[in-house]
């Protein structure tokens, strides 16, 4: 059920001629601009590789790739409460599964992808109600604890390469869906053209996941997982079912999360346990995304992932002062600016690029905040 | 013999894995903070001794006892100016300020002392053994932690049943609300309870690095044992907590008995395992 504009009927008989119709409203004049923006960047990045240089294609990949974590990682712990430090377990599991997909059962690079995502669903569905045990605060070190042991697990497949992890050669990859293709309508060698490749499917899933979040907020279901967060008791009262959202919620994260560890290690061709399952790479980083952008809002991680993007162009050389400096950032944004970057810019001038929240205002005047 | 080996060298792994989990579930105990640093202050105490016993050229136990001091200030200060801000009914600003302090503390370490491994030096200490029973010693390091290890359960309860601060820790943990009307300090009370939390690591830190060498990045697997002592002892109970970190031993002497590689795998299957059957741990404490 869309809440674009839900109606809210007074009474027929009662009302006067000249009473103001309330509708509850999510869009603002700004929101629509933004939608025409998104679309003509969208396009506008889709092109990009026809003239854009290898190198920039492969920071593009990074970036949306790590805003899809960020994105994922932002409702399922800002809007669901699941506050996990173990998505990195979902990342490895499909890196591996993509590795397998392919060394293993000889598939086709871009099936294995949506076949990573189920498989990362699949073990997730399992550890969902082991984890959901542990309550709020202890579900985080639970999730680690699991990513941890999927680690070691992952390590002990010798086919796979074991804990020194293996590389995939690119005559392996060379028959790629779409690889020819994009070589012809490029004119690129298969490395380049893997990267195009790569790099769409990241920018589509971006896309993707983005607007299935944005969706999802607005709907009906979104409003139910918010409530069960702030107050548990309250939303069962209300006839929400807690459990079975954040379940479903959880699941359906560890799917995308899973396709896009198969995207990630598609381009770099090379896995290892310790690299596809490192908290550092695949949760600090995101957290410290969604904690600087903002976390609850669509905003936030795309503030974030270009914040990011700036640091390590300038900082990724000193390697752990990197770290030291990000961290040190994200805990001072908790403590003084706790809506991130883009939450204080949003309520000083009025942003809502995509808003989530929802406006009580009369049909004929502009919606106003409650 | 064989067998027998492995058992006890679990349970005297599981008084270390109960020293890592004492900080842990202390504060969590009484203000309800998952402190996700707690590996990584484990590993800033190591680093502090072994800068104490290198630099100033002390010996290991005035280091100890120096560092045990720091770290209760460090704890004070960082409840006062840091935790104190982020505590509240959201559960995701204290996790997210810890998450941050863990890489910053992690990569710190980095930085100053880089990614070799390092070992604190007790002298003859570490390699003599005692004889328990005909044909069977054990190393003096390993049961010194795991005695210490009882001793500190030991001297924490007793703080808890037998003092006022205990009263005052107890009552802020079941109602800060009502602690404060009847004059407990409640700021007070949980800067107290971090900073005994990171003293009580000392200890831990201590024992790990007498025991093996250490490095910056060994931090998180800390964390993540003594969540997991906590969480098979059963939470409230530091008796159980004890118990967790045993148990916890045990299994990892296990499975790396069966196969080397299997060890750590091992424990975090038992944890799971655990979580499975008695997901309130195997001694939960009575009251809820």
């Amino acid at each position: 059920m869309s809440v674009e504009s839900i109606h809210i009927p007074a009474a027929r008989e009662q009302r006067p001629a000249d009473a103001p119709v309330w509708q509850v409203r999510v869009g603002t004049r700004l929101s629509r601009f933004a939608a025409v923006a998104g679309i003509a960047l969208i396009v506008a990045l889709a092109a990009l590789p026809a003239i854009a240089s290898r190198n920039l294609i492969q920071d593009l990949i990074f970036v949306f790739t790590m805003l899809t974590l960020a994105q994922l990682w932002n409702v399922l712990a800002g809007w669901g409460g699941l506050v996990s430090v173990g998505q990195q377990a979902f990342v490895g599991l499909g890196a591996y599964a993509l590795f397998a997909g392919i060394v293993m059962a000889g598939l086709d690079p871009v099936a294995a992808i949506s076949l990573a995502g189920l498989f990362a669903a699949l073990v997730a569905a399992v550890l969902g109600p082991l984890l959901f045990r542990l309550e709020g605060p202890y579900f985080a070190i639970g999730s680690w604890v699991a990513a941890e042991a999927l680690r070691l697990i992952c390590a002990q497949f010798k086919s796979l390469g074991g804990g020194t992890g293996m590389s995939i050669s690119p005559g392996e990859l060379s028959q790629m869906v779409g690889l020819k293709m994009v070589q012809a309508l490029l004119g690129l060698r298969p490395a380049a053209a893997r990267d195009v490749l790569v790099y769409w499917l990241a920018l589509l899933l971006a896309v993707l996941v983005t607007l299935g979040i944005y969706a999802f907020m607005r709907s009906h279901h979104g409003l139910a997982l918010a409530a069960s967060r702030d107050n548990a008791a309250a939303a069962r009262s209300v006839g929400v079912r807690t459990a079975r959202t954040r379940y479903v919620l959880w699941i359906a994260v560890a799917f995308a999360t899973g396709m896009v560890g198969a995207v990630v290690y598609l381009q770099k061709a090379r896995i290892s346990p310790d690299a596809a399952f490192s908290v550092t790479d695949w949760t600090a980083y995101v957290i410290f995304i969604v904690v600087i952008g903002g976390v609850r809002t669509i905003e936030g991680p795309m503030v974030g992932v270009l914040l990011l993007w700036g640091l390590v162009t300038y900082l990724a050389q000193f390697g752990s002062l990197y770290l030291v400096v990000l961290g040190t950032l994200a805990i001072l944004i908790m403590l003084f600016m706790p809506t991130g970057v883009w939450g204080a810019a949003a309520r000083r001038w009025q942003l809502q690029l995509f808003p989530t929240q929802r406006w009580l205002g009369r049909s004929e005047s502009s919606p106003t905040p409650l | 013999m064989s067998g027998f080996d492995t058992i006890i060298e679990g349970v005297l792994l599981g008084g270390v894995y109960a020293l890592f989990a004492l900080g842990l579930s202390l504060i969590f105990g009484i203000m309800r903070l998952v402190n996700l640093a707690h590996g990584d202050l484990i590993l800033f105490a190591a680093y502090l001794v072994l800068s104490a016993t290198i630099a100033l050229g002390l010996p290991l136990a005035v280091a100890s006892l120096l560092v045990v001091i720091t770290m209760f200030v460090l704890g004070f200060v960082l409840q006062r100016l840091v935790l104190e801000r982020v505590l509240g009914d959201d559960i995701l600003p204290p996790l997210l300020v810890t998450f941050g302090l863990s890489v910053v503390i992690q990569n710190g370490l980095l930085l100053g002392y880089g990614a070799d491994s390092r070992r604190l030096q007790a002298g003859a200490f570490e390699s003599s053994s005692v004889v328990l029973a005909p044909g069977l010693s054990v190393g003096l390091a390993p049961l010194t932690a795991l005695v210490t290890a009882v001793a500190a359960v030991a001297l924490l309860q007793l703080i808890f049943y037998r003092t006022s601060l205990g009263r005052a820790f107890r009552a802020t943990a079941d109602n800060p609300a009502i602690a404060q009307l009847m004059g407990v300090n409640e700021r007070n009370v949980y800067a107290i309870a971090v900073g005994l939390s990171l003293a009580v690591s000392v200890i831990a830190a201590v024992v790990l690095g007498i025991r093996a060498s250490f490095d910056p990045s060994i931090g998180p697997a800390r964390l993540l044992y003594a969540f997991e002592a906590v969480i098979i002892g059963g939470l409230g109970s530091l008796w159980g907590t004890l118990a967790g970190g045993i148990v916890l031993g045990l299994a990892q002497a296990i499975g790396g008995r069966i196969n080397p590689e299997w060890q750590i795998l091992a424990g975090h299957l038992a944890f799971l395992v655990v979580l499975m059957v008695r997901p309130r741990g195997l001694f939960p404490a009575r009251r809820t």
